[in-house]
């Protein structure tokens, strides 16, 4: 794996601006030989952050000649920046809502594909101080409950659970992200969140989910592309085949992804 | 009613160690080169650095003793100060500036402004009551200081160089008006400077300080008149010789030898006058001349119509010869020469 | 030289002109009537302008001790109080969870006494501001408690002022054109504030959403909307950083002159 070279990339922006000075021939990803070989920009919605760092370690053990770049932040900014030109080889949104400004663009090479999904889960305090067991329980007005600003997926999710529930829940705060959730619940600013099954699973031992039932919860989709700009489509392909593949969901699943 | 000070405080090599009294209505002048711990003197009277040990009374009022635990900050002590660069407070008037202290003890704006009216006129300042510092030239900052210190009524008045801020050109002028308003305080006043024309024109008194002690007091004219220290000396412009009499010869720590006619036995001071040293190319055989020191010259001023030679040899001389007897000499700065004095041109006073 | 002032000038100005060039301005009004819109920027410029006269209240009194006084660890404390300019904003927002937090140091008493709960409220939104705006004025004042001349506070004592009376009078007009650039830079910073915010105090409109927040949200829903708001705070900035700190900066120009 390789890290964005960011210096690198400030000095071409700042010489960029001289438009004559600098000569180029040092920015650009080096084209190498087709096949399962080459750099793999891969642009992750951030709920993928500890699978996907995983799955990049196995790709790349599995293809000593092919190197995975991330790139890991909510779905809607990665958008943004495909949309104004990043370099990206491999877009994974958190829902298909997202992944749907892409498609609507044209921006993507091949049709998503669903590699993972997640459901929601109440998160709260290590021990369930407040004894929370039902979506319904978050109505007390003494509990402090924190959400998903609606702009986001976990938000969205939250929103039509609720909804499903038929429980109005007056949120003491709207993140920007399902992070931000988390983290108002273990530092114990919060009672209570609505999260992904899988944010639970990462925040470890500082948390712990309430199931949410089928009937009332929300599966959302991971849907996967190669972009249309890839620089490397093959490699793209590669490891979106090993992500879909046995043992790519093997690793999905040991961090709580549910098979698509 | 006086004040009395003990000031002992060390300020990185130097140990400060001075004592002085001042009486009523006398200004006391501490001279001596820059360095020698005067200014920090000046300081711990105002209380704006406290003693290490000693002790300063004010009009019977101890105000600092650490020994005893006493110290009365500044605000306290009735004490007005010039400052060597005036320290006027640049964002206000003149007329604000000298009304600072009145307002600062609460007195009404109105009341502090008529007083503070009634000194600028004093000094002379009418017409710049409303300008801020940074339009008055050196000479009316420095009365606009002076009236700032006197309009609160202190007991005790310092000065800090006051003329030193100056350009020569106005210092002569400044000068006199300082001791004009300066005679009209009757308090107790205290001056620091280097200069020695500011000690002789303004002060009663002149306590010489040189490396944190005080050297020599008393009136400038007796301190110039019997000088026991090598700034004295230097200011006066003498030869100053310090040894040991015995039997009408002084003898130098360095052993260099002076006769010297009707002398009591002990420590003493002689003073050899530059004029009264003659200098010769050869060594005299017959003089009358009891003393003849033997060096090289190592340095010559001319000043007016004289030239004074400085000379080296086992005891370090000043001679002032005319310039004809220059010219009719040839000196040249290496040349060995031979300095002799009579030993009755010699003046010697117990040290 | 000049040529790389030129790069430096149009390295602040291109991002400006971008989203000048990409803001939609048909709809500008629309946008900036809308109700969230307004109430954001209502936040933003009450809690701010608390936040910056917070950190004169405490910063000057900071300031004048870091100046005047010398203790062993000095400058471990002068770090320990500025430490918040380096320190990544939502990392500095979690700081404050764990100090003023329900679970917080100090925040637990404050929970457990009063049933207190800072976050999520306005003043929480002053704190995390005040937080990373006050080292801006805190340096500021600073150094220019440094470099002033003391005679004149001398001065001021020796004529019956107290240590007070003399701050008043004397000090803080000499160091007025500092402590005025000090408010305006920690104000900008306050107003930008963003990740220490959202951590700390959250996210929710009227209470604790400020226009930073709403901007970054506003773009995942409606980018159009993000860049009218992003330039209103702009224009609101740029007009008081043109009008305030060139006459203040100028003023600082000529103080100490006179002696």
């Amino acid at each position: 794996m390789r890290r964005l070279h960011t210096p690198l990339v400030a000095t071409l922006v700042l010489c960029s601006l001289f438009a004559a000075a600098c000569s180029d021939d040092n920015g650009a990803p080096t084209t190498t030989a087709p096949g399962t070989t080459g750099d793999v920009v891969v642009l992750a919605a951030s709920s993928l952050t500890e699978a996907f760092t995983e799955i990049g370690d196995a790709f790349t053990a599995a293809n000593p000649e092919a190197n995975v770049t991330f790139s890991f932040a909510g779905s809607s900014d990665l958008v943004t920046q495909i949309s104004e030109g990043a370099p990206a080889d491999v877009f994974v949104s958190a829902d298909d809502a997202t992944m749907a400004k892409i498609t609507d663009a044209a921006l993507n090479a091949t049709d998503p594909v669903v590699m993972a999904r997640n459901s929601f889960a109440i998160i709260v305090e290590q021990g369930n101080p407040k004894g929370i067991a039902t979506v319904a329980d978050l109505a007390d007005p003494d509990l402090v409950v924190v959400l998903c600003a609606g702009s986001v997926p976990c938000g969205k999710g939250a929103v039509a659970i609720l909804a499903n529930a038929a429980v109005t829940v007056t949120p003491k705060s709207l993140e920007d992200k399902v992070k931000g959730v988390v983290t108002k619940v273990t530092a114990g600013e919060a009672d209570a969140g609505i999260v992904f099954v899988t944010d639970v699973q990462a925040a470890g031992s500082a948390a712990e989910g309430v199931d949410i039932p089928a009937d009332v919860n929300v599966i959302s989709n991971y849907p996967i592309v190669v972009t249309k700009d890839a620089q490397h489509a093959d490699a793209a392909q590669a490891f979106i085949d090993f992500v879909t593949s046995a043992d790519g969901q093997a690793i999905l699943a040991t961090y709580g992804f549910l098979a698509p | 009613m006086s004040l009395h000070a003990a000031v002992r405080r060390q300020l990185g090599p130097l140990h400060l160690d001075v004592e002085f009294t001042v009486r009523p209505g006398e200004l006391l002048a501490l001279l001596g080169p820059n360095g020698a711990g005067k200014t920090t003197v000046l300081r711990a009277l105002a209380g704006l650095e406290p003693l290490d040990q000693g002790r300063i009374e004010i009009d019977g009022v101890v105000v600092d003793e650490p020994a005893a635990d006493v110290f009365v900050s500044p605000e306290q002590r009735g004490v007005g100060v010039v400052f060597q660069h005036y320290a006027l407070f640049p964002n206000l008037t003149v007329l604000e500036n000298v009304a600072f202290g009145l307002r600062a003890r609460g007195i009404p704006a109105a009341d502090a402004r008529r007083r503070a009216t009634a000194w600028i006129d004093r000094v002379g300042l009418g017409d710049h009551a409303l300008h801020k510092p940074g339009a008055l030239s050196g000479g009316q900052a420095q009365r606009t200081a002076l009236a700032r210190a006197l309009a609160t009524d202190p007991r005790l008045l310092l000065l800090d160089e006051p003329l030193a801020a100056l350009d020569a050109g106005t210092r002569a002028t400044v000068r006199r008006d300082l001791r004009h308003h300066l005679a009209s305080f009757d308090g107790m006043r205290v001056m620091v400077t280097h200069d020695p024309v500011d000690a002789f024109a303004l002060a009663d008194h002149v306590a010489i300080i040189e490396a944190g002690r005080v050297v020599q007091t008393g009136t400038f004219a007796e301190i110039t008149a019997h000088p026991r220290s090598r700034y004295v000396a230097d200011l006066v412009g003498v030869n100053l010789v310090h040894g040991d009499v015995v039997g009408g010869v002084l003898t130098t720590a360095t052993g260099a030898l002076v006769v010297i006619a009707d002398a009591a036995d002990g420590p003493s001071f002689a003073v050899l006058r530059p004029h009264s040293l003659v200098l010769v190319r050869d060594r005299p055989l017959g003089t009358s001349a009891r003393n003849t020191w033997t060096g090289t010259i190592a340095d010559l001023d001319r000043i007016g119509d004289r030239v004074r030679v400085h000379i080296e040899s086992e005891l370090p001389l000043t001679a002032e010869i005319t310039n004809e007897a220059f010219d009719a000499l040839a000196l040249r700065p290496g040349d060995t020469i031979h300095a002799s004095a009579k030993a009755t041109d010699i003046e010697v006073y117990p040290a | 030289m000049l040529a790389f002032a030129g790069v430096a000038v149009l390295f602040f100005a291109l991002p400006l002109l971008g989203l000048l060039w990409r803001a939609p301005w048909s709809k500008a009004w629309t946008y900036l009537s809308d109700h969230d819109s307004l109430t954001a920027l209502r936040l933003s410029l009450q809690t701010s302008l608390w936040a910056t006269a917070l950190s004169i209240v405490f910063g000057v009194p900071l300031a004048w001790m870091l100046a005047r006084s010398t203790f062993p660890g000095r400058s471990a404390l002068r770090a320990l109080c500025t430490l918040s300019m380096v320190l990544p904003p939502v990392v500095g927002g979690v700081a404050l969870l764990f100090a003023l937090g329900r679970r917080g140091v100090v925040g637990q008493w404050l929970y457990r006494w009063f049933d207190y709960q800072l976050p999520y409220t306005t003043a929480a939104v002053v704190v995390a501001q005040t937080f990373v705006a006050m080292p801006f004025l805190v340096i500021t004042v600073e150094a220019a408690l440094r470099q002033l001349d003391r005679a004149p506070e001398d001065a001021a004592r020796t004529l019956g002022a107290s240590r007070w009376y003399t701050f008043r009078r004397v000090t803080l007009p000499a160091i007025s054109p500092a402590l005025a650039a000090g408010a305006v830079l920690s104000w900008a910073r306050a107003l930008g504030e963003f990740g220490a915010t959202i951590t700390f105090a959250g996210s929710y409109p009227g209470t604790t959403q400020t226009m930073p927040i709403a901007v970054y949200l506003a773009r995942e829903t409606n980018p159009e909307q993000s860049i009218i708001l992003a330039l209103l705070m702009i224009v609101i900035s740029f007009a008081v950083l043109v009008s305030l700190r060139d006459r203040w900066f100028g003023a600082a120009d000529r103080v100490g002159v006179s002696s």
